[in-house]
């Protein structure tokens, strides 16, 4: 076995330590980077992803960590990636979001990495999508990536998720910024957390109102929500909400997939009758019989003898 | 997009310290010099250290503390990594540390220890010159 067919190996067994050196090759983007990633994408599909994303300091980490908790409490396991933004003139970065989670770092159900957005124009976006990949086919049934909702290539990274909340709190006076970011337009769920404050009650009337004025779509009405990251209050209510627009994906999806099984059902049906009746007709005419002659005599081949019939009675249509 | 590799570095507070303003002036200069700085906060168990070193894939790890329970956090975490195949990070310490106990400490693997007032250039030269190679 290669290293790489190694880490695969153990990533699909769920090895603690052949996922963090899998996200690693990701994350420096070597020459082994493709061939890991499509070794594992086979194995991907399973996970539910969750984005968790908004104004820096709105409680982001400190609420995922609360999710994690209730989900632990379903049985269910979790994979986390913190996405910060490295910095444009040292390459250096600061990466503390797991600061609010270390009491979960030693559950076997649980695996957080922290990443660095290391500056690569338009990567990060798909070193994220690649990471959840890993947790994915490690078997988490959730993944949660949170990012810090400041711009556009925010925006391209929380993407990858299936389920995207977007957070905010009050007072943080970056309602209006995030909104241009376009924020509003990817989230399915809100989020006004740090409720015990003042304001709370403000800041979700003023997203109820922006939501009005951008015409919500009839399929799936975006909630807005209220928590207190600090002490859990509101977290089940929230995961009951993630969960529903889970279903509802799954029932697009199966809609989807109904539709497109009705279609092609539909087509081979047309096809049936069209062919039958035709043929019936070229009987009736003789051209039929005219037409199976040349190619017994071999004057013609069978396609072209159909081409040929058919550009006669179609000719005749139009 | 070229290869990125980058130094990943662990700075970590074992035992029960009540602030953690060295540790983040330390990890400031890091960042400064370029590394990707990942913080655990205050009041780690060597459990969690190794756990998050081990998830996070670290090239290095520093210890800071001040409470003078080195040497019982120490040991652990130096066994903890061992226990986990994780010998080819490489550890380093600060805060305060009694200089008879350093032979004793550095014999447990751990490769340096910085004393209250060292200036944080000489941890960050120190680091880019004690960088593991990778396989
Ligand atoms: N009062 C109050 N404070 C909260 C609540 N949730 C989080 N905080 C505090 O808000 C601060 C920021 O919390 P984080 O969870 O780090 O926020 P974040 O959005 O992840 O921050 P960045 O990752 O830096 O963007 C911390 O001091 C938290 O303790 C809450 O519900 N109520
Ligand atoms: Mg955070």
């Amino acid at each position: 076995m290669t290293k790489i067919e190694e880490i695969v190996q153990g990533v699909l067994s769920g090895n603690r330590r052949s996922i963090a050196r899998a996200i690693t090759i990701i994350e420096n983007n070597t020459a082994e980077t493709h061939k890991l990633v499509a070794s594992i994408y086979p194995h991907t599909g399973k996970a539910h992803i969750i984005g968790i994303t908004g104004p820096g300091g709105s409680g982001k980490s400190t609420l995922i960590e609360k999710i994690i908790r209730e989900y632990r409490r379903k049985d269910k396991t979790v994979g986390v990636i913190a996405v910060d933004p490295t910095s444009p003139f040292t390459g250096g970065a600061f990466l503390g979001d797991r600061i609010r989670m270390q009491e979960l770092s030693t559950d076997q159900g649980v695996f957080i990495r922290s990443m660095a957005t290391r500056n690569y124009m338009g990567g990060i976006a798909k070193a994220t999508k690649d990471a959840v990949k890993v947790l994915d086919a490690a078997g988490k049934d959730i993944v949660i990536v949170e990012t810090v909702g400041a711009g556009q290539s925010e925006v391209e990274i929380i993407k990858v998720a299936k389920t995207i909340v977007v957070i905010f709190a009050p007072g943080l006076g970056d309602e209006i910024q995030a909104i241009k970011a376009g924020m509003m337009e990817i989230a399915d769920i809100f989020v006004v957390n740090k409720a015990d404050r003042e304001n709370a009650n403000k800041a979700i009337m003023d997203i109820q109102a922006m939501l009005q004025l951008n015409n919500q779509e009839k399929t799936w009405k975006k909630p807005v929500l209220k928590t207190t990251a600090l002490t859990g209050e509101g977290v089940p209510q929230l995961i009951e909400r993630i969960e529903e627009h889970k279903h509802f994906l799954e029932r697009q999806l199966e809609h989807k997939r109904s539709r497109e099984k009705a279609e092609a059902e539909l087509i081979e049906a047309i096809k049936e009758k069209v062919a039958t009746s035709m043929i019936e007709k070229l009987k009736k005419e003789g051209k039929f019989e005219e037409f199976l002659k040349k190619i017994l005599k071999k004057e013609m081949d069978p396609t072209s003898a159909a081409e040929k019939l058919l550009n006669e009675k179609f000719r005749n249509k139009v | 997009m070229q290869s990125q590799r980058k130094i990943r570095i662990l700075i970590a507070k074992p035992g029960l310290d009540s602030h953690d303003r060295g540790a983040k002036i330390v990890a400031r200069a890091l960042r400064d010099a370029g590394m990707e700085v990942i913080y655990t906060g205050l009041r780690q168990t060597p459990e969690q250290i190794v756990e998050t070193a081990l998830q996070e894939d670290v090239d290095v790890i520093g210890l800071s503390i001040l409470s003078g329970a080195h040497r019982t956090l120490f040991p652990r975490i130096m066994e903890l990594l061992k226990q986990k195949d994780l010998t080819d990070m490489m550890v380093f310490a600060g805060g305060i540390i009694p200089e008879e106990d350093i032979p004793e400490m550095k014999k447990l693997g751990i490769k340096e220890i910085f004393g209250p007032g060292t200036r944080t250039d000489t941890i960050v030269q120190f680091v880019f010159d004690n960088i593991p190679k990778r396989p």
